[in-house]
């Protein structure tokens, strides 16, 4: 079989388009290939997602923690460290069967205990706390004379958050935030190996490196494929949120810019 | 355990919820948290011991050694540390073998690839399969501790070596005039002075470690995860005298509670050990902290 029809059979396979049955025996290089990079489609599907709909929750959480209201602190200090004190390896395990045993009394939660909705909440609330917390971090280092200015120009409440507050916020939070996003895609590979199902072997990159592994018990072939494929991946989102940090910064001198520098901070 | 365990059917809820909770099974669950610990205790140092290594290799001037120390540490930025675990395990088993089957088996002349097998002979077997359970457990146990220690070992690296280098650099170039020799330098003056710059990075990577323990069942060990999936499941009444639904919910929340005071006793007893290690010095702790506090 040619590799161009492997690929027709099996590009799309994750999303269960194209051939139904996974490849038995004498796996080619191709058919690894094409099936891995098949598999991180659900990746990014469930990294893109999760950042888009955290990064709104991280905002508000940030808010929150440093809201002189009580219960909101509260809340929001909660949400934080129950999502960043523990695994979450964890949190999907006991979100799966929350929702399993929720299913059984309310028909409404079928869908919640499918990787793709199930998952995704998990994976936007971790993504939610952990940014917050750098957003947070970020809201105290504003500078006070940025925010007296905001006040001498006149601008209050929604208007300063919006045109000053949250802009720079976002400056110096971006380098951490970019972090967060390339470790929320690492995370993102755990999904099919805490309790929610691949259907019809509708798995992520790691699911096929995994199934490849185990039919023909060699490593060394599918395990550095993901790797490629995540360094890839990892590499696009740094050129991305790197032109995002360009243009937040792009009010500042030449001298002041600071390009991403990005620190090591592993796995939750 | 109680005496008046004995007949579970005629039990009140709490007698009953005392008898279930101290049965066999049970006390396999709670054995696990400490199979955690242990995993927790020998692989920090482990894991210390690799990083030094590699941050020792990365600075080193012979470019062969210092571009394999980089390599190790730039390559867990890039990977999902998950496909490292997965990967590693089967690896190291398998170069094990493969090693023993070279030195005590060398005049056997097939493949030892064939196909999808890996067939060594039953000498290089490891463990034995003439060999008792607990062996098979204790050589899993070891592979999953070696694991962790290569995974961690690359990120203490990036923190030691990052360490190393905050080091001001007038402190070498003194240590330099007084006539030291490179290897006087790193160890005298570099070795004991870079542990403050460090302790925020290592504490930071102690907390990932604890979260990553529950990544030991994907390495096939039986830790809490898998006792928790085992004993939550429903329990039928045909082969349990304690039967009861699907309760995993309620384990892996007991778990969720277990890792959130876990951390949060590391954090609390980490911000002592910190203020205690900068208490006094005024310049380097003050630097410290001002660098924590800016990251």
């Amino acid at each position: 079989m040619s590799c161009w029809q492997t690929i027709q059979d099996y590009a799309l396979r994750s999303l269960g388009i194209g051939e139904r049955l996974l490849p038995r025996e004498d796996f080619t290089l191709c058919e690894q290939v094409t099936l891995i990079g098949s598999g991180l489609l659900w990746n990014i599907y469930f990294g893109t997602l999760a950042l888009l709909a955290g990064f709104f929750l991280a905002t508000a959480v940030a808010v929150g923690k440093g809201a002189r209201n009580r219960p909101v602190r509260k809340l929001s200090e909660w949400f934080i460290f129950v999502f960043r004190g523990s695994p979450l390896f964890i949190q999907f395990f006991f979100a799966y069967f929350l929702f399993l045993s929720l299913k059984s009394h309310v028909a409404f939660f079928d869908p919640f205990t499918s990787a793709w909705l199930g998952a995704l909440i998990v994976l936007f609330l971790n993504t939610a706390a952990y940014s917050g917390e750098i957003f947070h971090g970020a809201l105290r280092a504003i500078p006070k004379g940025d925010v007296e200015a905001a006040d001498a120009y006149g601008f209050s409440g929604w208007s300063r958050f919006r045109r000053i507050v949250w802009p720079t916020m976002l400056r110096l939070a971006w380098p951490a935030y970019t972090n967060e996003a390339i470790f929320l895609f690492h995370a993102t590979t755990l999904v099919f190996f805490s309790g929610f199902p691949a259907w019809r072997q509708k798995g992520d990159a790691l699911y096929y490196a995994n199934y490849f592994a185990d039919k023909t018990f060699n490593p060394f072939v599918p395990y550095p494929i993901l790797a490629g494929y995540f360094i890839l991946l990892t590499l696009v989102i740094i050129t991305l949120f790197g032109l995002i940090n360009r243009r937040l910064n792009r009010h500042l001198p030449q001298e002041a810019r600071r390009g991403l520098r990005l620190r090591v901070n592993v796995i939750r | 355990m109680f005496e008046f365990c004995t007949d579970p059917e005629t039990l009140d809820s709490a007698r009953w919820l005392a008898c279930y909770l101290t049965t066999g099974k049970h006390a396999n669950f709670y054995i696990s948290f400490g199979t955690v610990l242990l995993l927790l205790a020998i692989t920090a140092p482990t894991a210390l011991a690799f990083g030094f290594g590699g941050a020792m290799a990365a600075r080193s001037r012979v470019w062969p050694v210092s571009w394999l120390g980089k390599a190790y540490i730039a390559l867990v930025r890039g990977v999902p540390d998950i496909a490292f675990f997965l990967f590693f395990v089967i690896a190291l088993d398998q170069a094990f073998e493969w090693v023993r089957h070279q030195v005590l088996c060398p005049d056997w002349d097939q493949p030892i690839r064939q196909g999808n097998d890996f067939v060594v002979c039953a000498a290089a077997k490891l463990p034995l399969s003439s060999a008792p359970q607990w062996v098979h457990e204790v050589y899993g146990f070891f592979v999953a501790v070696l694991t962790f220690a290569i995974v961690f070992g690359a990120f203490s690296a990036n923190v030691l070596f990052g360490a190393m280098r905050a080091v001001p650099r007038a402190q070498l170039e003194t240590a330099e005039a007084y006539g030291m020799s490179r290897r006087q330098t790193f160890w005298r003056i570099l070795v004991p002075q870079m542990w403050v710059y460090a302790l925020p990075g290592l504490s930071n990577l102690w907390m990932v470690l604890i979260k990553a323990t529950p990544l030991l069942f994907l390495l096939g060990v039986e830790d809490i995860v898998y006792w928790a999936r085992e004993l939550g499941g429903t329990a039928n009444p045909r082969f349990t005298a304690y039967p009861h639904g699907d309760w995993r919910t309620w384990y892996f929340l007991a778990l969720l509670v277990f890792y959130l005071l876990f951390t949060r006793v590391s954090e609390i007893f980490l911000e002592r050990l910190m203020r205690k290690l900068t208490h006094g010095q005024a310049t380097t702790g003050g630097m410290a902290q001002a660098k924590r506090g800016g990251a």
